[in-house]
């Protein structure tokens, strides 16, 4: 349970967090979810009593993190990986933080067990690799088996197995009635992990809803059809009275079951091409409810994709909806970024709507691989 | 008691204070081997004999400092404060292995570096002994400024927050800054003597007629008084660096 209340830092020049009020509960795992600079790392490091807020305060179990007696077996968290010396082997790192909390040895060989770090545990962690650094800083968070837990973009930098893992990792640590608060700045991360979202921008609040309920509500679907018969294709919707944009060499087709679409199809003997249901882009959404609030935008006109403007003009069959026309330089969304497109879930990324999070396949699972241009669902 | 554990864990499980006890057993040892050869140990004399254990101090000094900013440097500062938030504590603890360490490291080296002198040196001009509280004061009197070196070193390092920059004001402080000091007309010569290391070197030199040798004048503190003036500072530095560790974001 974390209580955010008011919390405000501000530097010397820019306010970095404003006003930020939410609440944490256990059993789920919420997403924080900013931009890069949104004051995300910030907040976190004032809940976590390393930095201190101008105003405001931040409660773990009704007290600030700096009244915790033993600290590490009420809070875990994993803020950055990197924070260990280099020559210092894992299993010493951990030790001198179990020995402060009184946490025995017996832990500390048990969680390097639970992260799989145990063959490598006298080995100086400065020669890790980022996904076991991660490993690690995961085992550091685990060590006082608490029951909240924090990770700051915890994979950013992973390999797509990594992402899996830990994305499990966190679930798995919600199920047990945990409080689990996980910030990323890629919604199409958190959207399958987080059950719940918190969305900053610039500080402030933008929203605090059910991940299903976000998504929903900021991403439109439209189905893509493609056709020989284009021209007939048209009338034909249209005279269905659905709302028909064209593309190139297709047409988009909003607010219409998918299963319709084929059907008028089918009843008008026309040859479909493809026939698949276009996710909104979850960054897209983002982007526009967040957009206001770029720390480090180009402009807005650069950020927000105009209203009516096709996102989806010239992509090739997309499964992720990447709007054309961004990202500015210096920001991270779709395009561009490897870590979207590098693991599987980019490709055919199910439609969010309606879906239980949580349940779309897991891309590392071994399952066959889902068709291009999206779920036919 | 447990946060002085975990400091003791933290500082033997890396590398370099195991290289910098090294460098303080070769400083302090080959300068004594030095005396107690050259001229057949004509030179040897306790104050002379131990300037290499004075040296090790100096990288003592190092040591400390770096048990600190390596912490700021590497990030494991802030797991430090995640497991104890209390910060005044982890500072207290840091600093009391510090100081217990400097104790031991600096009587123990100094002993040796003087007991190896000793046997080396065959015709000393003044025979080497541990007779007087005088004699004895010079040479265990290693171990309290090692402690207080350390103190200083610590809170410097918590201050600066940065290994090359405290390193640097470290080194250059007694060795450098204090001497130019003393340049300066009539403040200089006044007040020279009672700034740290310069007070603190009183404390391990003679009192007798001897140290009309080796100082120009004799003015400044008393043994006693050097060590009490090392010591303010020290205290001073450390409280400056209490206020800025709670004050300031991890």
């Amino acid at each position: 349970m974390i209580e955010v209340i008011g919390l405000t830092k501000q530097y010397s020049s820019t306010t970095a967090v404003d006003d930020l009020s939410f609440t944490v509960t256990p059993g789920t795992v919420t997403g924080f979810l900013g931009p890069n600079g949104a004051g995300k790392s910030t907040t976190m490091r004032m809940i976590l009593g390393l930095d201190n807020p101008t105003r405001g305060k931040a409660l773990i179990f009704g007290e600030p993190y700096a009244h915790l007696s033993k600290p590490l077996t009420k809070v875990g968290s994993l803020l950055d990986a990197n924070w260990i010396h280099p020559n210092r082997s894992a299993r010493s790192h951990l030790r001198f933080m179990a020995a402060s909390n009184k946490i025995g040895v017996k832990r500390v060989d048990e969680v390097l067990d639970i992260v799989g770090l145990s063959s490598v545990a006298t080995k100086a962690a400065g020669k890790f690799s980022l996904g076991m650094k991660q490993r690690l800083g995961l085992a550091g968070a685990l060590l006082g088996d608490p029951q909240v837990l924090l990770f700051d973009e915890p994979v950013n930098g992973l390999d797509p197995e990594g992402i899996y893992w830990i994305r499990t990792f966190m679930k798995n640590l919600a199920t047990q009635g945990r409080t689990v608060l996980v910030s990323s700045h890629l919604l199409s991360e958190m959207a399958l992990t987080a059950d719940h979202l918190i969305v900053i921008g610039r500080g402030k609040l933008i929203a605090n809803s059910s991940t299903a309920d976000f998504i929903a509500r900021s991403t439109r679907t439209s189905v893509r059809v493609r056709s020989p018969q284009l021209a007939e294709l048209r009338t034909a919707l249209t005279d269905a009275g659905l709302a028909v944009t064209d593309l190139d060499g297709a047409l988009e087709v909003t607010e219409a079951p998918i299963e319709r679409i084929g059907d008028i199809a089918g009843n008008a003997g026309l040859t479909l091409h493809e026939l698949s249901a276009q996710a909104g882009s979850l960054e897209e959404a983002f982007i526009q409810l967040t957009g206001d609030s770029l720390e480090y935008g180009t402009s807005r006109a650069g950020a927000v994709p105009a209203p009516g403007l096709d996102p989806h003009q010239g992509y090739p069959p997309p499964g992720y909806a990447a709007p054309q026309g961004y990202p500015p330089p210096g920001f991270p969304p779709p395009q561009g970024n490897p870590a979207p497109q590098g693991y599987p879930a980019a490709q055919g990324y199910p439609p969010p709507i309606g879906a239980p999070p949580g349940g779309y396949q897991n891309p590392g699972a071994p399952t066959p691989s889902p068709s291009t241009g999206g779920d036919p669902r | 008691m447990t946060l002085i554990n975990v400091e003791r864990i933290k500082l033997f499980s890396t590398r370099s204070p195991y290289w910098c006890l090294i460098a303080i057993v070769v400083a302090a040892l080959g300068f004594a081997t030095l005396f107690g050869l050259i001229e057949s140990g004509r030179a040897a004399i306790t104050y002379l004999v131990l300037r290499g254990t004075s040296l090790g101090m100096s990288i003592f000094m190092v040591l400390a400092a770096l048990s600190i900013t390596t912490e700021y440097r590497f990030g494991t500062i802030r797991n430090t404060f995640l497991a104890a938030p209390r910060r005044p504590t982890v500072l207290l603890a840091k600093t009391v292995l510090i100081a217990v360490l400097g104790l031991v490291v600096g009587t123990i080296v100094a002993l040796a570096a003087f007991y190896l002198a000793k046997g080396l040196a065959q015709s000393p001009l003044v025979p080497m002994e541990l007779n007087s509280g005088d004699d004895w004061r010079q040479v265990l009197g290693y171990g309290p400024l090692f402690a207080i070196a350390g103190i200083i070193a610590v809170a410097v390092g918590a201050i600066v927050r940065q290994s090359a920059g405290a390193v640097a004001i470290l080194l250059l402080w007694p060795l450098l800054i204090e001497s130019l000091f003393t340049l300066i007309p009539t403040v200089g010569e006044k007040v020279g003597p009672w700034l740290p290391f310069a007070a603190a070197d009183k404390w391990v030199a003679p009192s007798s007629s001897i140290s009309d040798l080796f100082q120009s004048t004799n003015t400044g503190p008393t043994p006693i008084q050097g060590l009490l003036v090392f010591a303010g500072w020290a205290l001073v530095l450390w409280l400056v660096a209490l206020v800025l560790l709670q004050r300031r974001d991890a």
